[in-house]
């Protein structure tokens, strides 16, 4: 337990310090959510119609950007391969580094949403609701992002290969997010179908994620 | 003969080249008996001829899905029992899945364009269809992103075992997605039970097409073999060469030529 709390604490902290990178994905959310009225047009209406949809790409590219990071920096510096040898049963360690990285990569995007909203001339419900979509929702992404982000490691390939696998495997995450997001500001629907449906996503992700990624990194790296 | 012994490239090949023949002619028979019967079938009441597409389009929907199943348990193979030919059975059978797939987007829309006005509908089927297909595609992409085929193969094998287990769940979200927007609006097909005159010529041309699968994907598995001899022979001359070079610095150039001479 020490050893999995201590490599939490060493990647959030790396991932903050100079180098990391895990801030860089709220600018980039930022700047996505910023370019979207340059190509819808500047409509208020049709903006605050559009904005949890721009909210769940903005958050997805974002959380998909900056996963490649997840284990390459540590496969160069050869610290992955002592987390691979060590007695901690390697699925627990991807779980572990997934964990870390929601919490230094994830967690600003949500704390970003709010500003964002205010942009997207989405009301206070709206926000909220689209936040705590966020908050279930993104550590799905990240723990089926893992799944590229090990292959991407063991094949030396990143970038848009791994992009064009993954996107098809999130397409569950962003209907369900998106459609609870709407249930609160226009539908009929009720918030708790789709809500509950996500937070289920994300169970299922944080099972299979971690092993997936084992399995990949066992057999992939030599 | 059990699926051990077959572990030999050789033996497979040897056995491959007694029964394709078989399986090719088995496959261009009842090819043409379910094309005959289709052709003969009546036209529906309300579609007119076209439901003749059906007898294309479905076989092909089936296989597209079936084909992903067939990698699963090449990938388990790969993965749990190493099983040498598994990944050369995962690699030739993505291309032809992902034709079976395109097909089958491409008939329907054929199908849909006189029946719904329109080539694309954002249906719940068809959307996870193409979904599908974007599968394929990404792990064709992935088998030539890599140069070594047994790295490729293990990655490409975790890929296709997680694709299997979202493959369901893709499919529920789309249905719950598209009835959110447009409830029934779609006509299905197949809702009701087919007539026996529909039945028959189907069930002749879904096996007709699973045949035609086995023969390509056994064809194919031989020229991934045959291909994959080749690259390793290739690497052994190039460094031979390499070889020869470095030992006679002053004749490189006749060793060079020589080795490519005797080769």
């Amino acid at each position: 337990m020490t050893a999995l709390s201590a490599l939490i604490r060493r990647d959030i902290r790396i991932a903050l310090r100079v180098g990391g990178g895990a801030l860089i994905g709220v600018l980039f959310f930022l700047t996505v959510v910023v370019l979207m009225p340059f190509a819808v047009g500047p409509d208020l209406a049709l903006l605050s119609r559009l904005g949890p949809a721009i909210l769940w790409l903005g958050a997805l590219l974002a959380s998909l950007l900056t996963l490649d990071r997840l284990f390459m920096a540590d496969h160069e510096d050869g610290s992955l391969d002592l987390i691979t040898m060590s007695r901690t049963p390697l699925e627990l360690a991807c779980a572990a580094k997934a964990l870390a990285h929601w919490l230094a990569a994830g967690l600003p995007l949500i704390v970003a949403t709010p500003v964002l909203g205010l942009l997207l001339n989405l009301d206070m419900v709206a926000t909220g609701a689209v936040a705590l979509t966020l908050l279930a929702g993104t550590p799905a992404l990240t723990f089926t992002g893992m799944i590229g982000a090990a292959l991407a490691v063991t094949l030396h390939r990143g970038g848009l290969l791994m992009a064009v696998l993954v996107l098809p495997l999130s397409i569950p995450v962003l209907i369900f997010g998106v459609a609870a997001s709407q249930a609160v500001i226009v539908g009929p629907m009720s918030f708790g179908a789709p809500f509950s449906i996500l937070c289920a996503l994300s169970l299922v992700s944080l099972v299979i994620g971690p092993f997936a990624a084992a399995a990949s990194l066992r057999h992939g790296l030599d | 003969m059990t699926l051990i012994d077959l572990a030999n490239p050789t033996r497979f090949l040897a056995l491959t080249t007694r029964v394709l023949p078989w399986l090719a002619a088995a496959t261009v028979i009842l090819l043409a008996i379910g094309l005959y019967q289709s052709a003969l079938a009546p036209d529906d009441y309300l579609q007119g001829a076209t439901v003749k597409i059906m007898f294309i389009h479905v076989p092909n929907a089936w296989l597209s899905m079936f084909v992903w199943g067939v990698m699963s348990i090449a990938s388990l193979g790969t993965l749990v029992w190493r099983h040498p030919l598994a990944d050369v059975a995962a690699k030739a059978a993505a291309p032809i899945g992902a034709a079976f797939t395109f097909l089958a987007l491409l008939t329907g829309s054929l199908w849909g364009r006189p029946m719904w006005g329109t080539y694309w509908e954002w249906d719940a089927r068809l959307t996870s269809v193409l979904i599908l297909f974007l599968m394929y595609l990404g792990l064709m992409a992935l088998w030539r992103a890599v140069e070594d085929p047994s790295r490729a193969a293990r990655a490409a094998a975790v890929l296709t075992l997680v694709g299997a287990i979202n493959l369901p769940i893709i499919k529920f979200s789309v249905d719950w997605w598209n009835t959110l927007h447009q409830p029934a609006s779609v006509m299905r097909m197949g809702g009701s039970s087919l007539d026996k005159s529909f039945l028959i010529p189907l069930l002749v041309m879904a096996i007709a097409f699973t045949l035609l699968f086995v023969t390509l994907h056994l064809a194919a598995m031989r020229n991934e073999i045959l291909r994959r001899r080749v690259r390793s022979l290739q690497m052994m001359q190039a460094s031979r060469i390499a070889f020869s070079s470095e030992m006679g610095a002053g004749s490189r150039h006749d060793n060079a030529s020589k080795e490519i001479g005797a080769a």
